[in-house]
């Protein structure tokens, strides 16, 4: 879709405020698949979505894992990258001059082994010109508590978020990992510790085997599934999630389409992410919109937010 | 179909064809619906830029090979391309190592100089060489296969063969599985040969942002799909891709 087709319904209003961020539409790239954005810019016009979430960023440069780092599987994409970034001095020198200039919103997911690489972090992004809010990823494991993910324990992720909340005035978004038993006590324990908003689902942990080679097919063993496959699981965690919380949620996981996205707002969220949708079209970031747009327009809606967690008012949810 | 799992699709693709280097690839999205394919990366096996035109040569391995395999005169394909580094200006002497499917890259790269050069292709048996003797028919080029039934050709792997002509080379350009572009590794190191080989891994955005299709090389994890394909061979760490 070009501007013209925007504007066809440009009676229409898709923006939105996630967590203070205003967000000119509500389709946001997912952090990780579209790197810090230098290539995706070729392919798409940044300006059609809300923002950019930027590949976690650490302290230290990350190397990341072993390849094969890839696998697809049916419906969807299994991946152990390993969080492989050039750390948080390269990042604020070489990349984000040039995502000032994008024509979007940046969020920076922030990655660490510790708390103390968090907040150490987010410190040194906070501040800086052309962040405009910042997605913690609570799905790393915690070095020093066994290696188990923050995100899997309340009180960890309750910890972890004041610490990195004393750092910074940003939005603060948190991600949560779907790898928990119960989302809502996760979602609850982020937003009293100091969370603007939630963003959620991070990939659903899942590996395969090679029989040819008889050994695990990536590289790292254990990976992260997305795509598709992973949608419903996704939309029931935010629909829980938007339910225990205030605070606005970003959902995410498999989006492919309008539909889907729409799928999300009706759950409750506010805005959506795309990841692996991005690799199998990367025009869908403008095909979302425009279906939103187009749906708005067919219902007589005026805004997004009209439609947003009406599926939940439908089941008496809220 | 040009052999059994193998087909050649040629594609109508003027700005792709005018701009391809030998070594270069290019992603084919696969919109398959609701259940969606990531697109599938192939080198340029030719491109023809006065006719608009570029061909793959492809080994039918999996779902998105089988699509591309019953592709329908006139269809429309939607391609992201030409991608990669390519392969250096080959010099006169240059000798060339295919096994198997490793074949496409390599015909392009043969098709652009009329130097002198040589051609091994290898592959396990005779049915397994499977491109087409008229694209080998290039002026100048000549070709050496190698089986190692010994069903056609000479009886040996490529490497054999390459351990024999490598004295006489001036470069080595290589594509293949993973253990032949071992061998051609320490081949091209051993005899101070220089050499290049493009390799392959799994890709999803082909364009360098999502690393996740990095191979180990002395110089750390690099990007295929953007640091590549190809890479000097005495920067590719083979050991631990089996």
């Amino acid at each position: 879709m070009n501007r013209a087709d925007l504007n066809n319904h440009g009676d229409l209003n898709l923006q939105v405020d996630l967590a203070g961020i205003k967000l000119k539409t509500p389709v946001l790239l997912a952090s990780g698949p579209a790197g810090y954005g230098h290539e995706y810019r070729e392919l798409l016009d940044f300006r059609t979505l809300g923002a950019i979430i930027v590949k976690g960023i650490s302290l230290e440069p990350w190397t990341g894992n072993l390849p094969p780092r890839l696998a697809e599987t049916s419906c969807g994409l299994l991946n152990a990258v390993g969080l492989q970034n050039p750390g948080v001095e390269y990042f604020l020198k070489e990349d984000l001059p040039a995502l000032r200039n994008s024509g979007t919103k940046v969020i920076v997911n922030v990655v660490g082994c510790s708390p103390d690489e968090y907040a150490a972090v987010t410190s040194r992004l906070d501040g800086k010109e052309g962040i405009d809010g910042l997605e913690i990823n609570i799905s790393c494991p915690n070095v020093k508590a066994g290696g188990m993910a923050f995100g899997t324990d309340p009180k960890a992720t309750a910890k972890l978020v004041e610490k990195v909340r004393r750092e910074t005035e940003l939005p603060l978004v948190i991600k949560l990992t779907p790898n928990v038993t119960d989302i809502s006590t996760v979602a609850r324990a982020a937003e009293t510790a100091g969370a603007d908003g939630l963003s959620l689902i991070n990939t659903l942990a899942g590996m395969l085997i090679d029989t040819e080679n008889q050994k695990p097919l990536l590289g790292n063993t254990f990976g992260g599934l997305s795509g598709p496959a992973v949608m419903p699981v996704a939309l029931k965690m935010v629909w829980q999630a938007a339910a225990a919380v205030r605070i606005p949620v970003l959902g995410m996981g498999g989006i492919n389409s309008a539909d889907d996205a729409l799928q999300f707002i009706m759950a409750g969220a506010r805005a959506v992410a795309i990841g692996t949708g991005l690799f199998y079209n990367p025009g869908l970031p403008v095909e979302i919109n425009k279906g939103l747009a187009g749906y708005l327009h067919d219902k007589g809606y005026n805004s997004l937010a009209e439609v947003e967690g009406v599926a939940r008012r439908q089941k008496g949810a809220d | 179909m040009v052999a059994p799992g193998f087909c050649r699709l040629s594609l109508e693709a003027p700005k792709i064809a005018a701009a391809a280097r030998p070594g270069q690839f290019v992603q084919v999205y696969m919109f398959s619906g609701r259940r969606p394919m990531l697109p599938r990366p192939f080198s340029i096996f030719n491109a023809n830029p006065g006719q608009g035109q570029i061909s793959f040569f492809i080994e039918v391995k999996g779902p998105g090979t089988a699509m591309l395999a019953a592709a329908k005169k006139n269809e429309t394909w939607s391609l992201l391309g030409p991608l990669g580094n390519g392969f250096p200006a080959m010099p006169e002497g240059s000798l060339l190592v295919a096994g198997g499917a490793g074949i496409a890259p390599l015909v392009f790269l043969a098709a652009s100089t009329q130097k002198e050069r040589l051609l091994i292709y290898g592959a396990p048996s005779a049915t397994m060489l499977t491109c087409p003797s008229s694209d080998l028919d290039l002026p100048g080029l000549i070709t050496l296969e190698a089986t190692e039934d010994g069903s056609r050709g000479e009886k040996g792997t490529a490497p054999e063969l390459l351990a024999v002509k490598i004295k006489e080379a001036s470069a080595v350009f290589s594509c293949g599985p993973c253990g032949m572009l071992a061998a051609v590794k320490s081949l091209c190191v051993s005899h101070g040969v220089p050499g290049w080989v493009s390799v392959e891994e799994r890709m999803a955005c082909g364009i360098g942002a999502c690393v996740g299709c990095v191979i180990k090389t002395g110089n750390g994890y690099r990007r295929v799909c953007k640091d590549g394909p190809v890479f000097p061979v005495e920067e590719v760490v083979f050991d631990e891709q089996g």
